[in-house]
């Protein structure tokens, strides 16, 4: 389990450690039956060319998690994600390496509480940003510890 | 258009089957003794859990409804408020709140925006979900 990350710890600008990603065929068919998402445009090539597109795509959702957990490596155990928006932009396929990145845009202390906003990205191997997202999270402050 | 709630209760497995599929090896989520250890007690499911809850049924009521030949997910808004314990029994509740119609390049195409929100059995808000679908 990773280190946790502190509210003080964060720096506007900053970049969470990229998480790379290589969905195969094999997690396609894995993630729609955990998540219950039968649309053959996932596992039937041939359906998926008579809907226009080249092949079998990944799931939009399933690269929305690989950025869940882009985030919760990093915020460890007592950060919290409050927030996390994903805008699917561009296909991927099987196959081809994903990497999930992210960059902090934000922090601030609200109610009480400590926020870090980030903008986080999914990028294929021509470096194409095919998934766009963004993450609110809640992270522990050292002063709460020291008290 | 709005769904009757339904109930799920959250079981071991099918959180476990959830991190497999993302590849995601988080003890949080698998081990017992390491999340018992931790703050939270006992097993969470990770955030974006939520997406597992009640779609499968969800999506076959639409497309019973529909006569679009696929449907693409073009984003997607989680907000969360409570984690999903392991043995909760979670009320998920889906409306369609907008929904327009165009011609597109493969015929009829709908641009449809669908909320759902997550109750737990104690009735804490767990997490509110809103899915942009492109059915054609």
């Amino acid at each position: 389990m990773t280190e946790q990350l502190y509210y003080e710890d964060v720096v506007v600008g900053g970049e969470i450690t990229p998480l790379v990603k290589q969905p195969t065929t094999r997690q396609l068919v894995m993630w729609a039956g955990a998540v219950g998402d039968y649309n053959p445009i996932h596992y039937d090539k041939d359906f998926a060319q008579s809907r226009g597109l080249p092949g079998v795509i990944v799931h939009g959702q399933l690269v929305g998690a690989f950025l869940g957990q882009l985030i919760t490596d990093w915020i460890g155990e007592r950060g919290v994600l409050r927030k996390l928006s994903c805008s699917y932009k561009g296909m991927n396929y099987p196959g081809e390496a994903l990497t999930c990145k992210g960059k902090v845009t934000k922090k601030y202390v609200q109610d009480g509480q400590h926020y870090v906003e980030c903008n986080l990205w999914a990028e294929n191997s021509k470096a194409e940003k095919t998934v766009l997202g963004v993450a609110v999270v809640m992270l522990p402050s050292r002063a709460d510890y020291d008290k | 258009m709005e769904w009757e709630p339904r109930e799920y209760e959250i079981e071991r497995e099918m959180i476990r089957r959830f991190a497999r599929a993302v590849g995601d090896p988080n003890p949080l989520w698998q081990d017992e003794q390491y999340a018992t250890a931790s703050h939270y007690g006992g097993i969470i499911a990770p955030p974006t859990f939520i997406l597992a809850i009640g779609l499968e049924q969800f999506v076959e009521d639409v497309m019973s409804l529909t006569s679009f030949g696929t449907v693409l997910i073009g984003g997607t808004e989680l907000e969360c408020y409570q984690p999903i314990r392991l043995g909760d029994v979670i009320t998920a509740s889906f409306k369609i709140s907008n929904l327009r119609e165009r011609q597109g390049k493969m015929g009829r195409m709908a641009f449809i925006t669908f909320d759902s929100s997550y109750k737990n059995q104690r009735q804490e808000l767990v997490a509110k979900c809103r899915q942009m679908v492109i059915g054609y």
